[in-house]
């Protein structure tokens, strides 16, 4: 398995699986619910995570 | 005419008008009205695809969601995101294949694939169907904007029939040229008043993002996170998973990955476009506020503009609505070219490939005002809100997916057979069990049609059962098909030549 599929599959398991566990309002972070705070946070690790696999990519 | 429609019909106009420039001068064969010649760079096809992503729905629909369903909306911002990590995959597979056959659609693809015309007009037929309940969507979003702009001189009836006019205008105007000038202009306009307003609202209302969440959970508790019997964590991932696997499956957004110029364009892009949703956050927090400040619309996707009436003046409610007409103009523009090149060169040509080019190019146009019209009558038919439409399409195109993605990754393992059969029973269950009145938003989850289920298997969003039994099918159908004598599918890769045949595999 190459480590850039791993890391492909992250957001999958963060956001599919993750929500399960982040279903809520309290606490808030930023201002956010928790909920919209998962998701949002995902967006953005998301964008990070695929700058890394396009690097290791490139090599 | 008050100020904020003529702010509107000006930035309607400035588009019209920068369509036609950018067409000006240029050869109008098939190939570059529906894919711009492939010339496009990673900036022009970037918000190419922005444009086209970026739809009313993001802006009028999200709102709504959000104003009606609470914490379900967040889907939105899922599906996307998970979509761009498939895209870098998919996108530039698809496009190794495509570009060196040629290929300018989604049907010549898996026509090309299958070495199957009947599996082109199936998909093709597919598409369509699933392209006008999601160009429904934009008209409605037009009519919207255009009844809500007007402060009550222009009914929502005549409101739909002048979008769909306008639409169909600035089609005939521009082809892929004019959208990708366009789609720059409502990029940079959606950008500013979404996040603008997204974060004035609730500064303004309540004094902060965070003082308007809360007075959203003390009025009604649980209203920020998932809640509800139907609407449950387990609605959420099956939709998102759905959603996702069918983001790049729709005519135009294939079509838009045709048009690039390399096939990197693609891994750039899945790095950058997932920070394009958090645009989306910004249409959430106008959606909360208008919670709070707009109650009881009779319709929940009036929330975005209502709440931008009650807080800001005319004209600056004329700039939003401009922002919202771009949002349906430059996608919509995309789904009807994409709906009348399908109809003409995949399903009539398809039916009878003696067409020349000439009459198919004349086809095409003429089914434009013909297509936008079908979207009318969807609108006229419905009733439903935005979000509504936007799943009944996702749920017939998502059936797609697993015919394309087997014909790239594993070409010969599926047969022309197998995915026809597959595609066929997939939406057949959609159709069924949108017949049945099981509507996306009211019922989108298996129970609400197979009763007595546990909760994990009956809050499922209906269409991923549906896409299931797709999948099924497909893998049975071709296990007793493969290596049957008319069979193209099995035979044909092995006599592609070893250096094209390896752009597929990863």
């Amino acid at each position: 398995v190459k480590l850039t599929h791993v890391l492909s599959a992250l957001p999958f398991v963060g956001i599919l699986g993750g929500i399960f566990f982040a279903n809520r309002a309290e606490p808030f972070v930023l201002g956010l619910p928790f909920a919209l705070f998962w998701v949002t946070l995902w967006v953005v690790l998301t964008a990070l995570i695929m700058a890394v696999v396009y690097r290791l990519d490139r090599r | 005419m008050n100020v904020a429609l003529a702010v509107i019909v000006a930035f309607t106009a400035l588009a019209i008008g920068l369509a036609l420039r950018a067409r000006r001068g240029r050869d109008m064969d098939l190939e570059q009205w529906s894919v711009g010649g492939r010339g496009f760079g990673t900036i022009f096809v970037f918000l190419l695809m922005a444009g086209e992503i970026y739809s009313t729905f993001t802006f009028l629909g999200g709102a709504g969601f959000v104003y009606g369903s609470g914490g379900a909306a967040y889907y939105i911002l899922g599906y996307g995101t998970l979509a761009y990590v498939l895209s870098y995959y998919l996108l530039p597979a698809v496009w190794r294949y495509a570009t060196p056959r040629r290929l300018v659609s989604q049907a010549d693809v898996f026509t090309s694939a299958y070495r199957s015309r009947a599996l082109g007009v199936l998909v093709s037929v597919v598409a369509v169907a699933a392209m006008i309940p999601y160009l429904a969507l934009q008209l409605k979003g037009l009519g919207i904007i255009v009844s809500q702009t007007s402060y009550g001189t222009i009914s929502s009836t005549a409101a739909i029939w002048i979008g769909a006019v306008a639409l169909s205008i600035y089609v005939a105007a521009a082809g892929i040229r004019g959208s990708a000038w366009s789609a720059t202009i409502k990029d940079i306009l959606t950008l500013s008043v979404v996040v603008f307003i997204g974060i004035y609202l609730p500064i303004h209302y309540f004094g902060s993002i965070g003082e308007m969440f809360h007075r959203v959970e003390d009025a009604k508790p649980g209203f920020t996170a998932l809640k509800g019997d139907q609407l449950t964590p387990v609605w959420f991932s099956s939709t998102v998973l759905l959603t996702a696997l069918g983001f790049y499956m729709w005519p135009h957004t294939f079509g838009s990955a045709l048009a690039a110029k390399d096939e990197n364009v693609f891994r750039r892009n899945a790095v950058f476009m997932p920070l394009y949703q958090l645009l989306i956050v910004f249409v959430f927090f106008v959606g909360f506020a208008a919670v709070l400040q707009v109650p009881k619309l009779d319709d929940s996707d009036l929330a975005l503009l209502s709440v931008a009436k009650d807080a800001f003046p005319k004209w600056f409610v004329g700039v939003i609505g401009s922002a919202g007409v771009l949002c349906a103009l430059v996608p919509g523009s995309m789904l009807l070219i994409a709906s009348a090149t399908t109809v003409a060169k995949n399903v009539v040509r398809g039916v009878n490939p003696s067409m020349t080019d000439a009459a198919t190019s004349r086809l095409m146009k003429l089914l434009v005002p013909v297509i936008a019209l079908a979207g009318v009558a969807f609108v006229f038919a419905g009733g439903q809100t935005l979000v509504t439409l936007l799943l009944l399409g996702y749920a017939l195109v998502t059936q797609l997916f697993p015919a394309l993605v087997m014909a790239l990754a594993a070409p010969g393992r599926v047969s022309k057979q197998g995915a026809m059969a597959g595609i066929a029973a997939g939406v057949a269950m959609v159709a069924a069990m949108s017949f049945a009145g099981a509507t996306p938003e009211t019922a989108s989850t298996v129970d609400s049609f197979i009763g007595g289920l546990p909760d994990f298997l009956g809050q499922l969003n209906l269409a991923i059962v549906a896409l299931l039994v797709n999948l099924l099918v497909t893998v049975v159908v071709s296990a007793l098909t493969r290596g049957s004598a008319d069979d193209g599918a099995g035979g044909r890769f092995r006599r592609v030549p070893a250096a094209e045949h390896a752009i597929v595999e990863r």
